[in-house]
């Protein structure tokens, strides 16, 4: 909300303050200020001048040499200007002075434009006369002020006064971030009384007296509300014999001020009052309204309506309308009919202000796509008392102003006005919360400037009908340290029982997740989590796989952002393939996010969300080193059993013989493989990729920090290498595990040493080499312990139909 | 015997003193001291003196040995210590060559602003907690004092997936739960991911993370609200920084208020960063509303508490002078190398 600062002091005449310390201030005291912008900025030595005499240039057809008197002598000036005549009285610039734009109303500089004496075609010019739009504003603002050339004063005006403030611009507009509880602050007079609570000055609201003609108003017009439930006042007063012309200037000057267009004293009129008192109020011509009668109700399912802006909108039974005897008129609280729209043919008007469900409003604005001034108010919900308060000042107006005159009385239909609920006073209570020593007499004095009630009998505080938003101690409290002043309220540490601060230990899990990874060489990334539909596909996952089952967001950003991940892939591939094509080498990254998976389609109740973590990588490294970070994680967990890697992952977006369930006790806790070359080809990634997830909840009820020393081994070990020619599909994993099976208790460990397929050896067999190690842990060991163990291993080993090399 | 000794001894030395080579020296001590050395022919030849002197002899024969070793380690020491320094100033290499990196990966700076955020507040006693990313509209907005309809709703356009089942759009819903579990006193910071329907842009993002801070206990104070986020903004911002309370509106808080730190840039005399005004915005608070209390079955009358609420790629921004928010979620290498 933009306002002038002249309009909020017409209310607390007695604020004195600079606009930054106003700024600062109202902003502490919690009427956000974003910013201010004094409107004579650049408007420097700017005086009125009466044109005296006009003579041809000499040299030039275009232009003209003015004598003009600027109150203290006359100065020449030459204009190119045609608009102006010799007694005319026009804003000039003296040499020296600064105005804020060109006179092609174009963007304004930011330092506006200087202004000096010189020659133009030879003849000397002490001066400029301004266009309004080098004064900085257009004929929006200013409708007087000609289509090109010369703005004109009055001829009232004195010379030699300053043409900046007989145009109103000795002023500053503010810029008011309202927020959402305090809809009595949409409106001048509600930030004039937070204005003089917060500087301590009084508050002086203007004096509403409506002088009537003396007819009644029920004569002339009958309302009925039938839906009282979204429409809790309607209010309907007549005004007659309506002359529509221009309003006064300082009404034009405070709606321009406003960023409010002036257009004729009756528009005018209900636009100033909405601005003064935040209600918004309608006009309809009395002459379209039939029967003379409003009636109040929902519009039928499937109606059509056409809006004064002349669109056609789609009712539901749902909108509450205003209707005349035969007709809708106008959707209530959002816009009027184009059959009872005001035109200057007007004669007799019909005035509404009324308070409408603010909820219902909210929603039949949202479904008409039509968010108006009006409906932004009342969605807020709006207060009874002042739609009366409101429709009286715009009466006032419209007979003060000549606009026409007022018929006596006002059609009310009003339901019981809810008043706020009494707050029990405890100024100690208050002090308590607070952490204060704030005195009854100090708050009692807040509660005054701020209207609220003090019931000193019963020692409770009820807040006025405008104050919608307080209804409890913490609402009371609230206001007392607004006023009293945050800055004011001292500083402390909470002093109850002591608590431990602790990281829980899924998020200590994944802590050790981070610290692996990025020893390993992946830097972390973020994914979004919502994907499109489509990554299934580019995944090639089959079309009955459970995947495709995922959360739908029903009002998504786009295609793209309209599923909740099912997997974690999508997120590593997009981001591997940026670096890709951004040329980016070896590049690792892993990530750490949920995925969400729906316990039911469709969706009624939360989905499971599991937390993955997945890394990815191109460039140096293979299947390998990806196994070798998940080995080392399993490590730094605590998992010391031996994770099983089943080849039959069944991943269809994994190269189908580089892929591995990755299996810890029996369950499987995540897998890891070659991306398909397809699938990185629907990635645009030329080069082999590398992928791991870890089902962090399964990884989360394995692992322990808990550590126990074994003691460092005091008896030697011994070793024996053995070299096999092995049938081609045996697994490493399956030699390991017989080896591990038949070594016994003294085995140590066994580890590949070599492993090769080629010339050598015969087709459809690889050799493989392992270096196996025995150790007691009490004694050292006897040639016939190991030869024994040796010769069981071995056994089983020519079981697996495996040939020993010699 | 006693001249053929000091001969002896004499020539050894000699020989010792001319050798310019390890091996030659070793050469002597089996020529002299060796079991076929020299020496020990002297002593061989011990059976041929008469039985009185041969003490006398014995110990000449020692002495010489003695003098002889000695002087010979003494060269080969020398002689040691040369090769050492030849074959050191062999192996002299550039230092400035570059080192070689083990090329570790670099954590996101939404995290390190995160661990940040959670070792301050675990010093405080807090304990860090979890709720859903996808959560019931009723914690998101209702237990929050939003209910349907609400004005504040337009504030935070939200993600629907059905009628009751949203994408949070604020970690505030995780006060409630955790109330909820009626373990008082409560201390905790909840962070995590939230979403509101913002297209993508510098400033925007549809997804990204919050911090929530709740402490509920008897006698908590708005005092208490002010001293604890000012000792934050100090561990975080810097011992210099100073904060302002301005006041606010938030539902589900009441007095509710906005904070601002003093611009750690400039110091608050005013910048670019801080738009000129020397402070920046970073969090929103309040004492938390009595109806939200009540709701969690906690007595507004016997406890109070506050809340805040920390937009952590705000503070990965601020701090490290990121100007576009989309590189957060783009994962380009160069950038994450960075943190």
């Amino acid at each position: 909300m933009n306002t002038a600062l002249s309009w909020i002091k017409a209310y607390v005449p007695d604020l004195e303050c600079s606009d930054q310390e106003y700024f600062d201030k109202m902003t502490l005291s919690g009427t956000k200020v974003e910013g201010y912008e004094r409107l004579d900025k650049n408007l420097e030595k700017i005086v009125v001048g009466q044109i005296e005499k006009i003579e041809r240039h000499p040299d030039a057809d275009k232009l003209i040499v003015c004598q003009v008197n600027v109150g203290n002598g006359t100065i020449q000036i030459v204009t190119g200007a045609s608009n102006v005549k010799e007694g005319d009285k026009v804003p000039v610039v003296l040499d020296g002075g600064k105005v804020a734009g060109g006179h092609d109303g174009g963007p304004l500089p930011e330092d506006g434009i200087k202004i000096k004496a010189g020659k133009l075609r030879g003849v000397p010019s002490d001066g400029m006369m301004c266009s309004i739009e080098e004064l900085g504003s257009d004929r929006n603002m200013y409708p007087e002020a000609p289509e090109e050339g010369i703005y004109i004063f009055p001829e009232d005006v004195k010379t030699g006064a300053d043409a900046v403030e007989l145009l109103g611009l000795r002023d500053t507009v503010f810029e008011y971030e309202v927020t959402s509880n305090r809809v009595d602050c949409y409106s001048i007079l509600g930030i004039a009384r937070e204005a003089a609570a917060t500087f301590r000055k009084p508050f002086v609201p203007p004096v509403v007296e409506v002088k009537e003609n003396g007819e009644d108003v029920n004569s002339y017009i009958a309302v009925e509300v039938e839906d009282k439930d979204l429409c809790t006042r309607y209010c309907a007063r007549v005004c007659k014999n309506i002359k529509i012309g221009p309003s006064p200037e300082w009404m034009q000057r405070r709606l321009a001020a406003s960023g409010i267009r002036p257009i004729n004293n009756l528009v005018d009129i209900t636009n100033y009052v909405m601005e003064e008192y935040g209600q918004p109020m309608h006009a309809f011509d009395l002459d379209t309204v039939a029967g003379n009668k409003i009636i109040v109700r929902r519009a039928k399912d499937g109606e059509e309506f056409q809006t004064l802006d002349g669109q056609i909108r789609k009712l539901d039974s749902d909108i509450l309308m205003i209707c005349d005897a035969e007709k809708e008129i106008g959707i209530a609280g959002i816009m009027g009919g184009e059959n009872s729209k005001i035109t200057d043919q007007v004669k007799t008007v019909l005035f509404e202000a009324a308070t409408f469900n603010g909820a219902n409003i909210r929603r039949s604005a949202k479904r008409l796509g039509l968010r108006t001034d009006a409906s932004g108010k009342f969605e807020k919900g709006l207060d009874p008392n002042n739609a009366k308060a409101a429709i009286d000042r715009a009466c006032q107006l419209i007979q003060e102003l000549g606009c026409g005159e007022v018929v006596g009385g006002t059609v009310d239909a009003c339901e019981p006005i809810k008043e706020n609920p009494s707050v029990k006073f405890e100024p100690e209570r208050i002090n308590k919360f607070l952490g204060t020593d704030i005195s009854k007499e100090e708050m009692l004095t807040i509660f005054k400037m701020l209207e609220f009630e003090y019931d000193e009998e019963r020692s409770e505080i009820k807040a006025p009908s405008f104050r919608q938003d307080i209804g409890c101690f913490a609402d009371i409290a609230e206001e007392v340290a607004r006023f009293y002043g945050y800055d004011k309220i001292p500083v402390s540490l909470p002093n109850g029982e002591a608590t431990t601060g602790k990281l829980p230990f899924k998020l200590r899990v994944e802590e050790k997740a981070r610290e692996i990874a990025e020893f390993c060489g992946f830097s972390q990334g973020m994914c979004y989590s919502f994907e499109s539909p489509k990554v299934f596909d580019k995944l090639m996952l089959p079309k009955d796989s459970g995947y495709r089952n995922a959360v739908k967001i029903s009002n998504p950003l786009g295609e793209d952002f309209s599923i909740m991940r099912t997997l974690s892939l999508n997120g590593m591939l997009t981001s591997l393939s940026v670096n890709y094509n951004r040329r980016n080498k070896n590049v690792r990254l892993y990530e750490l996010g949920n995925v969400y998976l729906p316990k039911q389609m469709p969706v009624s109740e939360l989905p499971e969300e599991r937390m993955q973590f997945t890394l990815g990588m191109y460039g140096e490294g293979d299947f390998f080193t990806m196994k070798g970070v998940v080995e080392e994680f399993f490590d730094s967990l605590g998992m010391k059993k031996k994770a099983v890697y089943d080849p039959k992952a069944g991943k269809e977006y994994l190269h189908p013989g580089r892929q591995a369930n990755i299996i810890y006790q029996g369950e499987t806790v995540g897998y890891l493989g070659e991306v398909h070359p397809e699938v990185c080809d629907n990635y645009e990634i030329g080069t082999k990729t590398y992928v791991a997830v870890l089902d962090m909840p399964k990884i989360v009820a394995f692992a322990t920090f808990d550590r126990k020393y074994e003691g460092i081994a005091k008896y030697p070990a011994v070793t024996r290498d053995i070299s096999m020619v092995v049938p081609k599909n045996i697994l490493v994993g399956q030699i390991e595990e017989m080896i591990t099976q038949r070594g016994g208790k003294i085995l140590e460990s066994c580890s590949l040493f070599d492993i090769y397929e080629g010339a050598q050896i015969r087709e459809g067999f690889k050799s493989v080499a392992y270096s196996i190690s025995f150790r007691a842990k009490d004694r050292t060991l006897e040639e016939a312990d190991v030869s024994a163990a040796m010769k069981k291993i071995l056994n089983g080993l020519e079981s697996m139909g495996i040939e020993l090399r010699s | 015997m006693k001249e053929k000794l000091e001969q002896i001894k004499a020539e050894a030395l000699k020989q010792i003193e001319n050798s310019d080579a390890l091996e030659k020296l070793n050469e002597i001590r089996i020529n002299y001291l060796g079991k076929k050395g020299e020496l020990t022919a002297v002593l061989k030849s011990m059976k041929d003196v008469a039985p009185h002197e041969r003490p006398k002899i014995g110990q000449m024969v020692n002495d010489t040995r003695e003098e002889i070793e000695r002087v010979l380690e003494q060269h080969i020491g020398q002689m040691e210590k040369a090769l050492r320094e030849a074959k050191m100033k062999k192996e002299v290499i550039d230092v400035t060559l570059p080192g070689k990196k083990n090329n570790v990966g670099h954590r996101h700076p939404n995290t390190i602003a995160l661990e940040e955020v959670e070792r301050i507040f675990i010093g405080m006693g807090y304990e860090v907690v979890e709720g859903p990313e996808v959560e019931k509209d009723y914690y998101n907005f209702e237990a929050l004092n939003i209910p349907k309809d609400h004005p504040a709703r337009d504030e935070q356009d939200t993600f629907y997936i059905t009628e009751d089942i949203v994408l949070r759009t604020q970690t505030s819903p995780v006060q409630v739960r955790e109330m909820e579990k009626g373990k008082l006193p409560v201390r905790m910071i909840a962070p995590g991911r939230v979403f509101r329907s913002d297209e993508v842009d510098a400033t925007h993002s549809p997804s990204f993370h919050q911090i929530e801070g709740l402490v509920v206990d008897k006698n908590i104070t708005f005092a208490d609200l002010k001293g604890t986020l000012a000792e934050f903004a100090k561990e975080l911002f810097g011992e210099d920084t100073k904060v302002k309370f301005r006041p606010h509106h938030f539902p589900f808080t009441e007095p509710s208020a906005e904070v601002d730190v003093t611009c750690f840039k400039c110091g608050g005399k005013g910048c670019r960063f801080c738009k000129g005004s020397g402070w920046i915005e970073i969090l929103g608070c309040g004492m938390v509303h009595p109806d939200v209390l009540k709701r969690c079955d906690i007595d507004p009358d016997e406890y109070s508490g506050f809340a805040f609420g920390v937009g952590l790629e705000r503070i990965a921004l601020l701090k490290y002078e990121i100007d576009d928010m989309r590189l957060l979620y783009e994962n380009d290498s160069r950038f994450l190398k960075q943190f």
